[in-house]
């Protein structure tokens, strides 16, 4: 699915986004930045509440296509300009997580 | 690359802030890109380096990090002057942590740094000394020996 698709379909603001004709595989869910190092498939949707600068190491080194901050989270003033100084892609939506997921997987 | 050209990188993980951490893995992953390593190697190399980078800026207040490659292998050294590890089996267990809330609220401190380095390495080390610090060893193997 293109970034442009997962966009429209989480009604989300865009924080930073550097091709929205860029595919998105796959998709990950949560927060503590250890099993989403090890376990988030690369170019995938990291669906996350956490909105702080060291989510943008992480999708860094585990090559995630797009962290979505859901709930309405905000990036954080650090997180939201290292995410646009090394074009890292990141939106925010205000669905619940599950919510979220569920509408990326056209299952809701 | 011949087995005796082995390339070094050196770090000083600053252990001061959060804001920072992370780079030497980054660092480290963009220059094994450069490389022309395999992208599964790249992203074992960065889950184990970046783990052993938090655990330093967490627990030891930062510390030093050797990365070294030859065509064989990608070794990684990490050595602070940290605390120590008193039990390393329970350190080991996944899910033990002993970190603060406020590192747990920024998404840390799952209990699963040193299991992460342990399953996507193919060797780790470590040896602590409490009142001393702690020093990991981890090796990546870019070819497997037949």
């Amino acid at each position: 699915m293109k970034l442009r698709e997962v966009i429209e379909k989480l009604n989300a603001t865009t924080v930073n986004v550097s091709d929205p004709e860029k595919e998105i595989e796959g998709g990950y869910a949560g927060d503590f930045l250890s099993f989403v190092m090890g376990k988030a498939p690369e170019n995938c949707a990291w669906f996350t509440v956490m909105s702080n600068v060291n989510v943008a190491g992480v999708a860094t080194l585990a090559g995630t296509g797009v962290v979505v901050l859901c709930e309405g989270a905000k990036a954080d003033e650090n997180l939201s300009a290292r995410v646009k100084r090394e074009d890292i892609d990141l939106i925010e939506t205000d669905y619940d997580i599950y919510t979220a997921v569920l509408k990326y997987n056209n299952a809701d | 690359m011949t087995n005796e050209a082995k390339l070094r990188f050196e770090f000083d993980v600053d252990g001061d802030n959060f804001t920072s951490a992370g780079t030497a893995s980054e660092t480290v992953k963009y220059n094994l890109k450069q490389l022309g390593i395999a992208p599964d190697i790249i992203r074992r190399v960065a889950i184990v380096m970046y783990e052993g980078e938090i655990n330093m800026v967490i627990h030891a207040k930062g510390g030093k990090a050797v990365v070294e490659i030859d065509s064989d292998e990608i070794n990684i050294t990490l050595k602070d002057v940290g605390p120590g590890i008193p039990d390393i089996n329970l350190a080991m267990q996944e899910g033990w942590s002993t970190a603060p809330d406020n590192i747990r609220s920024l998404g840390f401190g799952a209990g699963m740094g040193l299991p992460n380095m342990k399953k996507y390495s193919d060797k780790m080390e470590i040896e602590s000394v409490v009142g001393e610090g702690t020093t990991v060893k981890m090796c990546v193997k870019i070819r497997k020996e037949a």
